[in-house]
């Protein structure tokens, strides 16, 4: 902005302090438009997380303490809850990546018209409320539901087997609503691929598979890496499906959240699982910022 | 030479060499979009038990929506609190983000991911922070209460929907307009606002479907005559499976549906 006004102007010294001047109290002036949006976040979410981060520091009984932490070393169901968390995102990371992978890979070689059209396939589930598709997955996965119907009359197993209120159902779901997430960034990374390269390689007498795994594999890991992130801390704080699917077998923080809350009303204990999922997320984002440069993996251009 | 002979890639693959994955990726799009869409055929089974598929069709579930106080109630608190939160968050996210790109002051960056945060906390954390503030003053079971939540979530969705319009946009054409007498919020209105309309509409869509689609704030902030359909929706899946959620489910695809082939057919002519 600032090049542009000050090339026809005189350039005596005082000309150029005062436009400079100019410059920066109008840069303030536009930057003053953010202040709504930043004053509702402030209000929302910094001052109430703030306020959580504060009492998970109060113990019991009303003094500063760090109780809460203690109890989250010491107590083996407070482990459990951990260890399932980071299972189920694990695996439904893994699982996004081994579903997802072929398809984003489907729809980068297709022509950009089509590939517009199959893309509704990620996009229409994406757009679908999570609850719709939670709704749906348990009236499929249920033991008299399609799902068990199906198969006992294909002869794959004889008697229902039980698919929901468990970790099976659990992943299913879960792998089912955070696709999109994967495939998006992926594809994004695809398309970026330079065509020539695998020409050069062709030409160069590797074969397809190996021109696949020396070229384009590497240079669709970024994607990759970057998708099965937003998939992984997605999961972490996931709430909804665990606790449909799951039926109360799959236990993972936020439903360890809403539990302490409704059967406890400890503010104490809810909010240091909170805050211990917030610096595990901050923690990830900020290690994957150091070596990916995750805004443009995500935005497009930074 | 057949279709299934021609080289598919630039490592003289054929289209048959290719057929597995083409088979993979078909398989893949339907485990992604029928469970989506399988409800709308069951909802209008006659029977309790969701069957499919139904071996008598009836329209008796939506009657049964249509009729139940608490439903419509709900319905009308989610079109309600999605369309402020619309209100509100586009502007406010529309600002924030033009401020942004214009703007080259250094805090701009800072600013941004400040913006940002709510795509980053848990969702879980926002909605019992809420619900604890909200606690303190009296916002909770309040529509206001509700709206000021959903719109944090959608301001940062419109932010980077305008924000990346305005890359594709020319700045120095509100430049020109300046430079020909036109003052700033002028040029902004009479230059810019036309260019990227069809992107403002997108980022409208979104939030409004954002906040329509809100389970979790919506457990824990909303309630009593206030409360929504996802938090209605939510403790009837927990209970039992009632085919009422699938009447109410196919209702709620279709409006996603239809807002998604909205911003579809908008897209391409604003290139």
């Amino acid at each position: 902005m600032s090049s542009g006004t000050a090339q026809d102007v005189d350039r005596n010294p005082m000309n150029e302090r005062l436009l400079r001047a100019q410059d920066v109290s109008e840069q303030r002036m536009l930057l003053s438009l953010a202040t709504p949006a930043l004053l509702m976040i402030v209000a929302i979410v910094l001052i109430p997380v703030g306020w959580l981060f504060y009492l998970s520091f109060i113990g019991n009984d009303g003094q500063l303490s760090l109780e809460h932490y203690q109890k989250m070393v010491e107590y083996k169901s407070y482990a459990r809850v951990f260890v399932t968390t980071f299972q189920v995102s694990i695996l439904t990371t893994l699982l996004c990546i081994l579903i997802g992978y072929p398809l984003a890979y489907f729809l980068a070689m297709l022509p950009q018209r089509m590939a517009g059209f199959f893309m509704l396939a990620v996009l229409l589930p994406f757009w679908t409320s999570l609850l719709v598709r939670t709704y749906a997955w348990l009236v499929l996965l249920q033991k008299n539901g399609i799902l068990n119907d199906f198969a006992i009359s294909a002869g794959i197993w004889e008697t229902p087997v039980k698919l929901v209120h468990n970790m099976t159902g659990t992943l299913i779901g879960m792998a089912h609503i955070m696709l999109p997430f994967l495939v998006l960034p992926l594809y994004g990374a695809m398309r970026k691929i330079e065509r020539d390269m695998m020409h050069a390689a062709a030409n160069l007498g590797a074969t397809p598979i190996q021109a696949f795994w020396k070229i384009y594999f590497p240079l669709s890991l970024s994607g990759m890496v970057a998708g099965s992130l937003i998939v992984f801390v997605l999961c972490l704080g996931f709430y909804v499906t665990p606790a449909v699917l799951g039926g109360g077998r799959v236990v993972m923080v936020a439903t360890q959240i809403t539990a302490i809350l409704e059967n406890q009303f400890n503010w104490g204990a809810a909010s240091a699982l909170g805050v211990v999922l917030l610096v595990a997320t901050i923690v990830i984002l900020y290690l994957a910022g150091r070596f990916l440069k995750l805004d443009v993996a995500l935005f497009g251009k930074s | 030479m057949r279709w299934w002979q021609k080289p598919a890639s630039d490592t003289q693959i054929t289209h048959g060499n290719r057929l597995w994955l083409y088979i993979l990726a078909t398989i893949i799009m339907m485990l992604l979009v029928i469970p989506t869409f399988i409800v709308i055929p069951m909802s209008f089974s006659d029977s309790q038990y969701l069957e499919f598929p139904p071996s008598n069709w009836s329209i008796r579930w939506y009657d049964v929506y249509l009729e139940s106080p608490k439903w419509m109630q709900a319905t009308v608190t989610s079109i309600q609190v999605g369309i402020l939160t619309m209100l509100l968050a586009t502007p406010l996210g529309t600002m924030a983000a033009y401020a942004l790109y214009v703007s080259g002051h250094r805090a701009a960056r800072a600013i941004f991911v400040c913006l940002i945060t709510p795509m980053i906390v848990p969702v879980i954390l926002i909605a019992i922070g809420t619900f604890y503030a909200y606690g303190r003053v009296g916002l909770n079971n309040t529509i206001t209460g509700l709206v000021m939540a959903h719109t944090v979530l959608a301001a940062p969705l419109v932010m980077i929907v305008i924000t990346s319009a305005l890359r594709n946009y020319d700045l120095n054409q509100e430049r020109v307009a300046r430079s020909l007498g036109a003052t700033r919020v002028k040029a902004f209105f009479v230059i810019t606002l036309p260019q990227i309309k069809f992107s403002i509409v997108t980022a409208a869509l979104l939030s409004f479907l954002t906040s329509f689609d809100e389970v979790i704030i919506a457990i824990f902030v909303s309630g009593g005559s206030n409360a929504t359909l996802t938090k209605h929706m939510f403790s009837a899946l927990r209970d039992f499976i009632d085919p009422t959620i699938a009447a109410i489910s196919t209702i709620m695809i279709l409006v996603s549906t239809t807002l998604l082939l909205a911003t579809q057919f908008l897209g391409p002519r604003q290139k």
